[in-house]
């Protein structure tokens, strides 16, 4: 990395007393260590060593444990970046669109290559989905999202930061709902397609909270399991149940936690709920603290949507001036509920439940063992429950007009509607909330696909499907999804997706266990040459012995589930895993001796001679 | 949950106490279920998942999962052998693990369990990762090449030396153990004293000067197979 201007930004550094502040501001214990070491990362742009030993020093936490955060996290840096951050995204919707030559832009006007800074303190580098796959290719600079880039826009964007260093005064043009709001202005759109009758429906303030305190806490989660509502994040837990648990559970203290991590690849539903429903949610959350008997509530929202934090701390802010948080809410004495915004810094394990209550516990998002469930013991070993954005708008919803109405949409395992997120090659991205039960071919119809080759139903974690499969229904006991939708056309490269996806899951592995940290590494291997051409019989065997591993012993639902591109599209499409034959002198093809030998003739300064070097044994 | 009740491995009859987990009440009843992060007297971490198992068709670690009355628990199949063989082969390819350079070798957990699975050569391929050494302090080495990632310095130190010694850095494959100081071991609070010391499985921390003191050949998975101790105990 190159040394920054000095004038431009303080040094790497902290002071004492500026830890000192800093953790004063948060409160000095782990739970305040992320924005702790989030605001130290902002005004020097890192977290160096010396800041980490400071940390570790005056919040009594072993340094070790500093050092182990910061290196999880990919928002924080113990390097200095520059006082500009461009993160492009990097992910499937991004590189159909054209992301390789907005990415070589940006390192042409910058000036530097990915991962590195320029003399005048930009830096450039890539990262994992940010929500924005309908408006494909994006990236982030510093907080501020920037969408559907060209070449000629990502020269227009560096011009005018080097002239006034100002990320936020790139947003010329806002965009719609509350994308317009003067807390987010932003050039976000919500491309709210098909707006459905639940999640998407006017909201009256209140009424759902009001309705809950009028019948006991048992009578509202017997409402909730009339309902039939099943979580909306992607596993599709019953939600009356889980609340069940919770409140049976003893504990002094109880939590309500929101996840809106929203990390799979191509999903951005919870992003334009939070936008235009967001007392939707807080209602719901604040259902949820009635019914299970919790005062607090935390909405954990992912780092890439820091862009509407201010927004929606003004909603609870209006909120509690309100009556409907705080305490004795909508007047009725005792009951207390508040919610605050725990930020997340870059990580899409922490959107698995457990890894996201270690995060808000101040600690690297690794998966915790099972049993024992949040339910039991969760945050701060107190009974939590973890319901997605989505399905705290559900709550809401069904307390506002009864599980009866709610029970309209849908079939009988899966009530309600469902928020598409649709991306890819399709005329309409966007967001759809549709009845559960619909088939992927009336989905196509809707968002103008109607030639795709394949889709990508609930994102990578998720499954591939062709064409013989568009007559399944999108629902629990069919194909179910969290919202990601990917359309891929048909001249797709299907394989190349397969491997990015792989990428994606390698880089987001916590690591923990040794089928996911192993594996997904493995697969990217033997895609690597499954693509170029030399994969052999017993490679692909053993890409599937890997797959199968991963699936039945992973700790977690990343390990589990990072295998399943792999595993579906050797499933539907198993033309893509066609192996080489077997070299008649029995030469192993996948071994390539022109690469393997690369490195020694750059040590020894000369080239390998002979026909079978340069062509490879298997010419 | 009564305090004491019984489940089926394998077709045998195995007594577990409430809380206790598979693993354990195995190992209490003879049955020797393959394990690497795991040891006594430390808190399970489930990372390796070498002692996967089948309980009631579920799979799931068994030194992390509490025994269910009744339950019916598949450990020595063919299945999950191949699991497991799997497994050890992933632990051999990320690491750079060179056994007959390695003074741990015959002590070792992670070659021993790939004799008794009977692992031969990895069929994936290596990773050749640069890992570093911490050869700081002047009593103790850290030899991140053979770091399997078990956890089981940081959890010695921390619940039984009382200290924090170790800790681990980083995510996916380049998660690695860390040291309680800004740069090196011997800046830590470590003492020759600590239990951490010796709850390596593998080779990657070591005391210096002791490797040889047992010649190969008499070292304790030279003359049995890992488990054997646990087998005797069988009724
Ligand atoms: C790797 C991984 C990532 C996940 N990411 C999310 C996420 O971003 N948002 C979410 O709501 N649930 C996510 N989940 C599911 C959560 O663990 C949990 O099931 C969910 O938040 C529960 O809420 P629900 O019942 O309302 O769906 C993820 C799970 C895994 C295994
Ligand atoms: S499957 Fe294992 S390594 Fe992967 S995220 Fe879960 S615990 Fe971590
Ligand atoms: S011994 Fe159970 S996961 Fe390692």
């Amino acid at each position: 990395m190159t040394a920054t201007s000095e004038s431009r930004s303080p040094s790497v550094d902290p002071t004492l007393e500026e830890v000192v502040e800093t953790i004063d501001r948060h409160g000095n214990e782990r739970t305040s260590l992320m924005h702790v070491l989030r605001d130290i990362q902002e005004r020097h742009r890192c977290v160096s060593p010396g800041a980490q030993s400071l940390v570790a020093e005056v919040m009594g936490i072993p340094r070790v444990e500093v050092e182990g955060f910061v290196s999880f996290y990919s928002f924080l840096s113990e390097e200095p970046w520059g006082d500009i951050v461009i993160r492009v995204c990097d992910d499937v919707p991004d590189r159909m669109r054209g992301f390789e030559r907005v990415l070589s832009a940006f390192r042409e006007a910058v000036g530097v290559e990915v991962g590195r800074t320029s003399a005048d303190g930009i830096t450039l580098t890539t990262t994992a989905s940010i929500g924005l796959s309908d408006q494909a290719p994006a990236a982030l600079v510093n907080d501020v999202p920037v969408t559907e880039l060209s070449t000629d826009k990502v020269h227009r964007i560096v011009e005018a930061l080097r002239s006034h260093r100002d990320p936020k005064k790139l947003v010329t043009l806002l965009g719609d709902g509350n994308n317009a709001h003067p807390l987010v202005r932003s050039m976000v759109k919500n491309n709210l397609m098909h707006p459905g009758p639940l999640i998407f429906s006017p909201v009256s303030r209140g009424q759902a909270i009001r309705r809950a305190t009028r019948v006991s806490p048992a009578e509202v989660i017997r409402q909730v399991k009339a309902a039939r509502l099943r979580g909306r994040g992607g596993a599709g837990f019953p939600t009356g149940m889980k609340w069940e648990f919770t409140r049976a559970s003893l504990g002094e203290r109880k939590f309500v936690i929101c996840n809106a991590d929203e990390g799979e690849p191509g999903t951005f539903k919870d992003r334009v709920i939070l936008t235009e429903r967001p007392d939707r949610v807080f209602s719901g959350m604040t259902v949820a603290g009635y019914a299970i008997g919790a005062q607090e509530g935390i909405v954990y929202l992912r780092a890439e949507y820091q862009y509407l934090r201010a927004y929606l701390e003004a909603v609870l802010a209006q909120r509690r001036s309100d009556g409907l948080l705080g305490r004795d809410i909508v007047g009725r004495p005792g009951f207390h509920f508040d919610i605050r915004i725990q930020m997340g810094a870059g990580a899409y394990v922490c959107g698995e439940e457990t890894a996201l209550i270690r995060s808000c516990e101040g600690r690297a998002g690794e998966p915790l063992n099972r049993p024992p469930f949040p339910a039991e013991h969760g945050f701060l070993g107190c009974p939590t429950s973890v319901n997605n954005v989505e399905t705290y708008c559900c709550i809401a919803k069904i307390l506002e007009e009864g599980a009866a109405a709610f029970n309209e949409y849908g079939t009988p395992e899966s009530a309600g509607t469902k928020v598409l997120s649709i991306s890819g090659d399709c005329l309409k991205p966007g967001i759809y909330e549709v009845a559960f039960g619909i088939t992927l071919h009336t989905m196509l119809e809707m968002c103008g696909a109607e030639d795709a080759r394949a889709v990508q139903v609930g994102g990578p974690s998720g499954s591939l499907v062709g064409p013989t499969d568009f007559h399944r229904r999108i629902c629990f006991n069919d194909l179910p999804t969290g919202g990601s939708m990917i359309v891929f056309g048909p001249d797709r490269d299907l394989l190349s997706v397969v491997y990015a996806f792989a990428e994606f899951f390698a880089d987001e592995s916590c690591g923990y266990c040794t089928p996911c940290r192993v594996g997904t590494q493995l697969i990217l291997r033997y895609l690597e040459r499954l693509r170029a051409g030399r994969a052999e019989a017993s490679d692909i065997e053993e890409l599937r012995r890997t797959a199968r591993t991963m699936k039945t012993t992973s700790r977690c639902g990343l390990g589990s589930t990072a295998c399943n591109p792999v595993l579906t599209s050797m499933e539907r499409f198993p033309e893509l895993y066609a192996p080489v034959d077997d070299h008649p002198d029995a030469y192993r093809r996948s071994f390539d001796l022109p690469r393997a030998v690369a490195e020694a003739e750059r040590l020894s300064g000369r080239t390998s001679r002979g026909e079978h070097v340069e062509q490879g044994y298997h010419a | 949950m009564p305090d004491t009740f019984t489940f089926l491995m394998d077709g045998r009859s195995v007594v577990a106490t409430a809380g206790q987990s598979i693993l354990e009440a195995a190992e209490a009843g003879g049955i020797y279920v393959p394990r690497l992060c795991h040891k006594p007297g430390l808190v399970p971490w489930g990372a390796c998942r070498i002692c996967t198992v089948r309980m009631n068709d579920r799979p799931c670690a068994a030194c992390t999962q509490p025994a269910v009355p009744g339950s019916v628990v598949e450990n020595d199949t063919e299945e999950l052998r191949a699991y497991r063989r799997t497994l050890v082969e992933m632990l051999f390819v990320e690491g750079n693990h060179f056994c007959m350079l390695c003074e741990k070798s015959g002590n070792c957990e992670l070659q021993a369990l790939a004799y008794r699975l009977g692992v031969t050569a990895p069929r994936a391929p290596y990773f050749f990762q640069a890992r570093d050494i911490d050869a700081s302090h002047p009593d103790i080495i850290l030899d991140r090449n053979r770091c399997i990632q078990c956890a089981r310095c940081i959890r010695t130190s921390k619940d039984l030396d009382g200290k924090n010694v170790f800790g681990f850095l980083g995510r996916g494959t380049a998660k690695r153990i860390g040291v309680n100081a800004r740069v090196r071991l011997r800046d830590t609070e470590v003492d020759l004293t600590d239990l951490s010391l010796d709850a390596c499985p593998v080779g990657a921390l070591l005391r210096k000067r002791e490797g040889f003191r047992v010649p190969v050949g008499d070292r304790l998975y030279d003359l049995e197979p890992i488990g054997s101790d646990i087998e005797r105990n069988s009724p």
